[in-house]
């Protein structure tokens, strides 16, 4: 026992979140009697003795758990234990249990985490479906409807797309630059970390009085500056969540730039490198803007201070300019990874270069620069000044030209290529290119302000987001998990069952989705438990797509398990592809490479003859041939 | 020389596949009723961004769907394809007609916003309140009469709506009016609306305002100006002294009027 609680693990950390949120409880209890306070306050936006609790706990967790025992050793001037590597990779499923500071454990425990809160969200969508199924309340009411569909995006969006899409890159990206590992593993396993916590926190606001936070993924104040107390559970879940892709976001920047294989220039660079640089200079910038206006509604709620009270001289209007300066770019940050993904599938199953190469990699810088310059036409009719409104509209119609040029250039690579279409990673790729680009004709659409100001906040909005991020984000996870699936396990999936998936992916998504722009531009708002008899019949439809579209999910889930389990050994290559994590093993070895490859060409030099992106060590060096130059097609 | 592609087939495919989807999605009145002056004038946008659409839309499915019947892979044929990296013309192309396509539909929005925006000489002013979960309207041309959950306006007259919340954020929708505006607390917003059917409509909260929101609801007459009259006139109601007051304590959020310089 005295073992278990001198050591970094889960006794120590339960050990650590209890005495944590002790602390933080004793300190707003003796702050309060201090200054003659009641001890407890139990006004509906306040609690301090539940919320300071909630800051402290799972940092004491953090702390027990281990994640900061290298820096306080050093901080405190005891001797720092050697980083031997020995906890590097996972012997058994318990240590990805462990803090473990392994780009592929990380990888790992990043995919399996993330997924685990798809599957919860999943289960509220559900919920929410059936409860919509008719009209009239059936199982839910209003006020745990309105928490249900908060819950589900926040799971969706914070803890599952956007950490995902660190964990594929966590594990791939460090191989893909011929990096033993990335630049900051205990950052890294920090940033993993917090990610179950921030998850925790939103779903234990179900918990708290008043129920779980109901004033949407947004949080619009005063709506949400006024909530019961499970708002402060999300102010605080941003907040992990938000350090942790920060934190990540830090680290593949510094991981890119300095730690590429010798040879691997920017230009010779794999695009869902290029993929994940754009996506963390997102992250890094826009992500803190989220962070400061969630304490400042955390700060409106507890301390009372004025910034979105109107009464008190407040600006209301301002917390949707703040909140949406990050999350704008943050439909990017859900968007650019996958990019990078579907790029690596299409040219691989093509089996050839991908059509325009350095335009695909602008593309992603312009959607970087462009990003930030188009927040506000989620306000169109938000009461802003209304000049904002045209430039907005400009830029808005504008970054769907380089989301253009990616769409066009994916199916470019496919010509004259030697399509395989045998993978379930490549079904999904390719499907992703016609429903995204439903997605963004809808965006479009929504760009133009006459349009919004009839179908803002209504199920076109439905439906147009989950174009993007269901059939846009989600497909490219798809396509990447499957793509990646025999080099993280060493195994294959069964592509008969991931055809069952993607037929019934591609079929739900289209059931659920496409009705909900019909009936929101007929008149049904959005975020409503009950709506008018007339759109009965559609909603029915609508919840059955979803029912198949949830239930799909479980052969994914099975084929995932029992693959990971059973499945065929998996080559070190099985889609003969170019970049380098495909030239090692599957799983890769424990330090990556024995000696760092040399990267000698483009990563996509399919059907150039003598061509090669790399040389592993060992390999006989043969001299590089030159770099071929940009051949026209006619 | 790589072969050569169907250029003209493919581009005849795309043009029929637009016009068969054109015509199924233009007969579909996806919108609803039109009873604004402002309705036709967004849903005639709407229809034309239907159609270049369903052309960005029909070019997608075409040139892809010929690439995997053309291009895929014998059962067996392990070898690569061309070594094709781009085509500089293809490449400036498709990022020079789509930016004219969406500067295009930038200028017609905008023409389009200006028109159903610009204010008459003469508007009738309606001062609208919402509150979770209520909405109740003042007539300030009619000596602030006030009635709750009921809205008369009179036909073909621009109606000037001011908006005032009085806890947290509303959202004014008429669907048949296409008109939509959010309410917030603390400032007056405005939209501008010309009724032109007459008939019965719901004014639909748009906002999620907690959990009463999707029973926030208005019904609005807009009726013919004699009959609005007699109706304004016999409200006995007037603004009580908190909304009241809640006017003159909002800020106007553009301090000079909408489209000053009248486009």
């Amino acid at each position: 026992m005295t073992a278990a609680i001198k050591h970094p693990g889960w006794i120590r950390g339960a050990l650590g979140a209890i005495l944590g949120a002790a602390f933080g409880f004793a300190l707003v209890v003796a702050l309060r009697k201090a200054s003659g306070l009641p001890a407890y306050q139990t006004e509906q936006t306040g609690y301090p003795q539940v919320v300071v609790p909630l800051i402290t706990g799972p940092l004491g967790f953090l702390l027990g758990f281990g994640c900061f025992d290298y820096w306080l050793r050093w901080a405190a001037g005891m001797p720092t234990i050697p980083e031997d590597h020995s906890q590097h990779g996972a012997k058994s499923w318990k240590d990805y249990f462990h803090f473990n500071t392994d780009h592929k454990v990380i990888g790992i425990q990043y995919i399996c985490t993330t997924f685990f809160f798809f599957f919860v969200g999943g289960l509220m969508a559900m919920l929410i479906r059936a409860e919509l199924a008719q009209p009239g309340t059936q199982i839910v009411d209003a006020a745990t409807y309105n928490s249900l569909f908060s819950t589900h995006a926040v799971l969706m969006i914070f803890v599952f797309v956007i950490p995902v899409f660190a964990g594929i890159a966590n594990y791939v990206l460090p191989l893909m630059i011929g990096a033993p590992d990335m630049a900051f593993p205990r950052l890294n396993a920090l940033s993993f970390w917090m990610l179950p916590l921030a998850g925790l926190l939103f779903i234990g606001s179900f918990l708290a009085p008043g129920g779980a936070f109901d004033a949407g993924w947004t949080g619009y104040a005063p709506l949400s500056t006024g909530a019961p107390l499970g708002q402060s559970f999300f102010n605080l879940g941003v907040q992990f969540a938000g350090a942790s892709s920060i934190a990540t976001a830090l680290n593949f920047l510094v991981t890119i730039i300095t730690m590429r294989a010798p040879g691997m220039t920017f230009w010779r660079m794999p695009l869902l490198v290029w993929a994940n640089l754009s996506t963390s200079l997102l992250v890094v910038a826009a992500t803190p803007f989220i962070a400061g206006v969630q304490f400042m509604v955390l700060f409106d709620r507890a301390l009372h201070t004025n910034f979105f009270q109107f009464a008190g001289g407040g600006d209301v209007v301002s917390y949707q300019h703040i909140f949406w300066f990050y999350s704008h770019p943050a439909v990017y940050i859900m968007m650019l990874p996958g990019f990078g993904i579907i790029s690596e599938v299409i040219s691989t199953h093509a089996r050839k270069p991908i059509f325009g190469y350095r335009l695909m990699a602008l593309a992603l810088i312009g959607i970087v620069v462009l990003s930030y310059s188009v927040w506000a036409h989620h306000m169109f009719v938000a009461g802003m000044f209304s000049w904002l409104r045209v430039p907005m509209m400009i830029t808005t119609l504008l970054i769907a030209v380089p989301t253009g040029i990616k769409i066009f250039s994916w199916i470019g690579t496919l010509y004259f290529g030697k399509i395989h279409t045998y993978s379930t990673a490549m079904l999904f790729a390719l499907a992703f290119i016609v429903t995204f680009t439903i997605g963004g004709i809808s965006g479009v659409m929504l760009g133009m302000v006459p349009i919004d100001i009839h179908v803002s906040d209504t199920y076109f909005i439905v439906a147009h987001i989950h174009f993007v991020l269901f059939g846009g984000s989600v497909f490219t996870i798809f396509a990447g998990i499957y793509h990646w699936f025999p080099k993280i396990t060493g195994r294959m999936y069964d592509e008969k069952l991931g055809r069952v998936h993607f037929w019934g992916t591609l079929f739900g998504t289209w059931v659920t989705f496409i009705p909900m722009h019909w009936v929101g531009m007929d008149g049904m708002p959005r975020r409503v438990a009950d709506y008018a008899t007339q759109f009965g019949n559609w909603n029915l439809l609508i919840s059955c797509g979803a029912f198949i579209l949830g239930a799909i999910q479980l052969v994914f889930l099975y084929n995932m398990i029992v693959s990971w389990r059973f499945g065929p050994k998996a080559e070190g290559n099985p889609w003969r592809a170019n970049s380098i994590e495909w030239l090692v093993s599957s799983p890769p070895p424990i330090y990556n490479f024995p000696e760092i490859p040399r990267v000698v060409g483009g990563p996509y030099e399919y059907g150039v003859p003598g061509a090669r992106h790399a040389i592993m060590p060992g390999e006989s060096v043969e001299a590089p041939k030159a770099e071929p130059t940009v051949v026209g097609s006619a | 020389m790589y072969g050569r592609l169907p250029i003209a087939k493919m581009l005849a495919a795309t043009v029929v596949m637009t016009a068969a989807i054109s015509a199924v999605m233009l007969s579909i009145n996806w919108d609803g009723q039109e009873a604004s002056t402002a309705a036709p004038k967004i849903d005639d946008l709407l229809n034309v961004m239907i159609v270049l659409s369903s052309l960005v839309f029909s070019l997608v499915i075409v040139a892809l769907f010929y690439a995997l019947w053309k291009f895929k892979a014998k059962p067996g044929d392990e070898s690569d394809g061309e070594p094709i990296h781009g085509n500089t013309k293809l490449e400036i192309a498709w990022t020079v007609i789509p930016t004219i396509i969406v500067l295009f539909g930038a200028g017609y929005s905008w023409s389009v916003l200006s028109d159903i925006e610009k204010l008459d000489k003469n508007p009738l002013t309606v001062d609208v309140f919402s509150q979770q979960y209520a909405w109740s309207f003042g007539y300030p041309g009619k000596g602030n009469a006030y009635v709750q959950g009921e809205m008369h306006v009179p036909l073909n007259r621009q109606i000037q709506f001011k908006m005032h919340a009085q806890d947290v954020i509303h959202s004014f929708w008429v669907p048949e009016w296409r008109i939509k505006k959010d309410n917030v607390p603390g400032i007056t917003t405005t939209a501008i609306v010309t009724p032109d059917k007459l008939g019965t409509y719901q004014l639909i909260c748009t906002e999620l305002c907690g959990f009463g929101h999707a029973s926030m609801r208005a019904k609005v007459v807009v009726e013919t100006p004699a009959n609005f009259q007699k109706w304004v006139s016999g409200l006995e109601e007037k603004v009580p002294a908190p909304l009241a007051e809640s006017i003159n304590q909002d800020t106007e959020t553009n301090p000079t009027p909408i489209n000053a310089g009248g486009a």
